[in-house]
């Protein structure tokens, strides 16, 4: 068990990572394309997770058990907590250039975008 | 580049990627094993110097204040670069060349099992958010947590009711200018250590006890400061999309859209 563990988590992430390229190399439509970028970056949080876990560790909250209880790294947790808030408005960001270029090209798919029009 | 060409590429291309990803792991203690050390320093001093019983409170607004700053600014610039795109555009308030192909659908109204649940929401999502806001030295929570919770009390409103409610409660000017105030503040208290003759964003305030709310010194203040930003800044993206699609669209085949 705890040998299988000892990858499994990586593999997960390696997972939403060649999943997520996979959605935005093959992607007919923006919309998708976006979503897929998000689940790729998703990929990111398992391994920031994974490497700052400790077996047995409590959170690194210290309001309960008291300064010096083994814990899991709080760095990590503060990097991916800010980058999930920040991915959800760049993920808005993306959307609301995708609304745009349906509005003025009637066009979802990025193989149909043919060359940068001014 | 056609599909094919495309799907040869990306294959090369994951094949490096786990060339390299396998490299890496190679390198790491198996999951679980943590080696430390900056961690667990930080777990160590941080209640002792900072006063917050949270450390990942701790590391986001204090020990990596200025990295944060940057994230900030990064919420920040995305939700002005997202309502800049949303907003009404000038050939849409002219001519709008978008017919709308059944201008007069309603959309069905609310269901009253649906008010009556969002309507009971609202308040104690309103009170849960300022709570996680105002709480996170000490427990899991801070501003982008609590920020994002007080955004969906306006949303409920619109589950609730209509877009106008939205807007009648979402005072755009007021809005605008508390995400400003929010990513603002960040920015000004980082400066309140330089006047005071140490260093930008270093915790000059009080630390107060350890355990009670009013501890931890600016980091409360910073996460107050970005609660506030990323409440705004999730409405103005909710006020935007919301605006795109029921409002622009459908005023567009009127040649004029209302106002």
């Amino acid at each position: 068990m705890m040998h299988f563990m000892s990858f499994f988590p990586y593999a997960i992430a390696a997972w939403l990572f060649v999943m997520g390229l996979y959605g935005i190399v093959t992607s007919r439509n923006f919309v998708h394309l976006i979503i897929c970028l998000a689940v790729l970056q998703s990929s990111t949080y398992v391994v920031l997770l994974s490497i700052g876990y400790r077996w047995g560790g409590v959170p690194p909250v210290f309001a309960g058990p008291p300064v010096g209880t083994p814990a899991v790294d709080p760095i990590v947790q503060a990097l991916m907590l800010t980058d999930i808030v920040v991915e959800a408005t760049v993920v808005a960001l993306l959307l609301a250039l995708a609304v745009q270029l349906h509005k003025h090209t009637q066009k979802l798919n990025p193989d149909e975008l043919e060359a940068l029009e001014g | 580049m056609n599909r094919t060409g495309r799907m040869v590429f990306f294959l090369i291309s994951v094949a490096g990627f786990f060339a390299i990803y396998l490299w890496a792991l190679r390198g790491l203690s198996p999951f679980g094993h943590y080696p430390g050390p900056y961690g667990d320093v930080l777990n160590k001093v941080a209640v002792y110097e900072r006063h917050a019983t949270d450390v990942v409170t701790a590391v986001n607004f204090d020990y990596r204040g200025f990295d944060t700053l940057g994230e900030e600014f990064i919420l920040f610039i995305s939700v002005i670069g997202a309502t800049l795109l949303l907003r009404r555009q000038k050939s849409e308030t002219e001519d709008g060349d978008q017919e709308d192909e059944s201008p007069n659908r309603t959309a069905p109204a609310p269901s009253d099992a649906t008010r009556a649940l969002t309507l009971a929401l609202i308040g104690p999502m309103v009170l849960f958010g300022l709570y996680i806001v105002c709480h996170g030295q000490l427990t899991p929570g801070g501003g982008f947590q609590g920020g994002v919770i007080l955004a969906t009390a306006p949303l409920l409103v619109y589950l609730a009711g209509d877009f106008e409610s939205f807007k009648k409660i979402t005072s755009h000017t007021l809005v605008e200018a508390a995400e400003a105030a929010g990513a603002g503040g960040y920015l000004l208290i980082g400066f309140i250590g330089m006047i005071l003759g140490t260093f930008y964003l270093r915790n000059v305030f009080a630390l107060g006890k350890t355990g009670e709310v009013n501890s931890s010194g600016t980091i409360a203040a910073i996460s107050i400061a970005t609660g506030l930003e990323v409440a705004a800044g999730f409405v103005l993206l909710l006020y935007g999309f919301l605006e795109q699609t029921l409002e622009i669209r459908l005023g567009g085949g009127k040649g004029g859209g209302k106002k």
